[in-house]
């Protein structure tokens, strides 16, 4: 495909220069921070220098003291926890059906599940938050679920949408032609199949509610204050090491999460 | 499976939507009209306060100029990376979208908290640029636009280069051979054919970043500070600091329109440049 000729091929070399230059600084650009906050949540002194004067695990046997800290980070979990498990449950039948047809009324329903992912999310939340006060209740951590299953849903429907597509339907006639029921050949032969891009889902789904601002900051009250509106509003008030550790900590866990759903869901094929 | 069992399949996630997404959105629209803080008679007053204070509309205009700068940086650098990945080798492009993926998973909050550090007047990036001589006193990039920029970028680079690596590895890469072997340099085909064929995922990665910048509430707030406002803190600041809900629902509103308005015409654009090719 290359000139045969002498004359060298400045294009390439140039193209290659420029895009390899972006390529590089985006890349540097999109690791620095991590191991930025990673390197500093080690320092020993009570500021946020980086590079730092010295190393101390300090910052961290202060988390332990650091009971509000704690308990947000459990409400968090917990959360994160009902809000995939809700996911997953509404989403996987939905993303089935949004596979195989192409009713009207599917294509509507791809619009209006996927609308979270484009509309503002901090109005979404306040809107919630209207709507929780009309009826007669208070913020709780159920609406607070439900609230996260709307925004977070996307991720599951995507992603198990497309492992959907993969599958081919010779597979599914063969199992309904052998006589297995619609139900037994849902669960033996497709949930099999597309399970790698549930999982993905809800891993996708997990970090999304776990890391959720713009909703939690009006359906969460002080007694289910979450993890990262309570280090946004340390951040805010007060640059303190302590967060510095905690984000260490969210790092640390992300990465070996990360990990794990690499290895089982094989996670950066199923988000492509 | 017949059509009627297939989209009863979308039932239970069609009735929380109805009643956990939709049904909060109509109050919200319902609240913004609301006379008095009782409701009573419907009135366009709250809109109509937004529209006739400057100081209101340029909030909505920087939010969304904002956007798009945020967008257009994401692109420059977002495209080339992949490209790259397209072209590497397998087991590196696993390794390359791993790293892209990695921020967007790490906690907004964290990776924000994290740009402190460096942006800061004695951050990690006013060290190199000191050090390497190209200013004479530190850079204001904390608190200003040009940090939230450089920020957002890096938050919402993944969404942007996503879904154009989607689209660019499904390019048959005989077409690229075929240009060249016609005559047309590296650049040229680069924009006669790889940039026209990658529009849809272009588009898509756009949309996604461009929705995610303008309301990323965390960054906006954490690194333009208190004087930079944009709406999604404004819509904040008068629902919970002013205490004043029907004005923040009208605001609500006008910012959803808003964006639904900006992504209707990059899919419009989108949609016109694909019968284009």
């Amino acid at each position: 495909m290359s000139d045969p000729r002498a004359r060298p091929d400045w294009e390439a070399v140039s193209l290659r220069l420029v895009f390899g230059l972006l390529a590089a600084v985006a890349l540097i650009f999109l690791v620095a921070p991590t191991l930025v906050i990673l390197i500093t949540s080690f320092t020993d002194s009570e500021s946020l220098r980086f590079p730092p004067t010295g190393f101390s695990l300090r910052w961290y046997e202060a988390l332990l003291d650091a009971d509000q800290m704690q308990r947000a980070a459990w409400n968090s979990l917990q959360i994160a926890v009902c809000t995939t498990l809700l996911c997953v449950l509404l989403g996987t039948p939905a993303s089935i059906a949004m596979a195989r047809s192409r009713h009207p009324w599917i294509r509507a329903c791809d619009v209006l599940f996927m609308s979270p992912l484009l509309l503002p999310a901090l109005a979404f939340g306040f809107a919630g938050l209207i709507f929780v006060n009309q009826m007669g209740f208070r913020p709780s951590v159920t609406f607070l679920v439900l609230g996260h299953t709307i925004v977070c849903v996307p991720f599951v429907l995507r992603t198990t949408i497309a492992a959907m597509t993969q599958l081919d339907p010779a597979l599914l006639d063969a199992s309904r032609s052998l006589g297995a029921s619609e139900w037994t050949t849902f669960r033996r032969v497709t949930l099999p199949l597309i399970a790698k891009g549930i999982a993905a889902g809800a891993f996708l789904a997990f970090m999304a509610s776990f890391d959720n601002v713009p909703v939690s900051l009006f359906l969460a009250d002080e007694r289910t204050e979450v993890l990262p509106i309570h280090l946004w509003q340390q951040i805010e008030s007060n640059l303190d090491v302590r967060t510095a550790a905690a984000s260490g900590v969210i790092v640390m866990l992300t990465l070996g999460l990360m990990i794990i759903a690499e290895r089982t869901a094989g996670l950066t094929r199923q988000m492509r | 499976m017949s059509t009627a069992s297939t989209t009863r399949l979308t039932l239970p996630l069609t009735a929380l939507f109805a009643v956990c997404f939709v049904a909060p959105l109509c109050v919200l629209v319902a609240l913004s009209l609301a006379a008095g803080p009782d409701g009573g008679v419907a009135t366009i007053g709250h809109y109509a306060a937004f529209v006739g204070d400057r100081f209101n509309a340029s909030i909505l205009f920087d939010t969304l100029w904002l956007g798009v700068k945020a967008t257009l940086v994401c692109l420059l650098f977002g495209f080339p990376v992949a490209w790259i990945c397209a072209r590497a080798h397998v087991r590196w492009q696993s390794v390359l979208i791993f790293l892209v993926v990695l921020p967007i998973l790490t906690s907004v909050v964290v990776r924000t908290f994290s740009w402190i550090v460096i942006l800061g007047r004695h951050g990690l990036l006013n060290q190199i640029v000191l050090g390497l001589g190209l200013a004479d006193e530190p850079l204001r990039l904390l608190y200003s636009e040009a940090g939230v920029i450089i920020v957002l970028a890096q938050v919402q680079m993944p969404l942007m280069v996503l879904p154009i690596l989607t689209v660019l590895s499904r390019i048959d890469s005989n077409l690229f051979d075929a240009s060249q072997a016609l005559g047309a340099g590296q650049w040229r085909t680069l924009w006669r054919v790889a940039v026209p064929l990658s529009m849809p995922g272009i588009i898509a990665g756009c949309i996604l970043t461009y929705a995610a910048s303008i309301t990323a509430f965390v960054t906006q707030t954490l690194i333009g500070g208190a004087r930079l406002i944009y709406m999604p803190l404004f819509i904040y600041q008068q629902a919970v600091g002013a205490n004043n809900w029907p004005f923040a629902a009208a605001i609500s509103v006008i910012f959803m329109v808003a964006v639904l308005v900006v992504v209707a015409v990059l899919n419009g654009f989108g949609r016109r440049f694909e019968k284009h090719v």
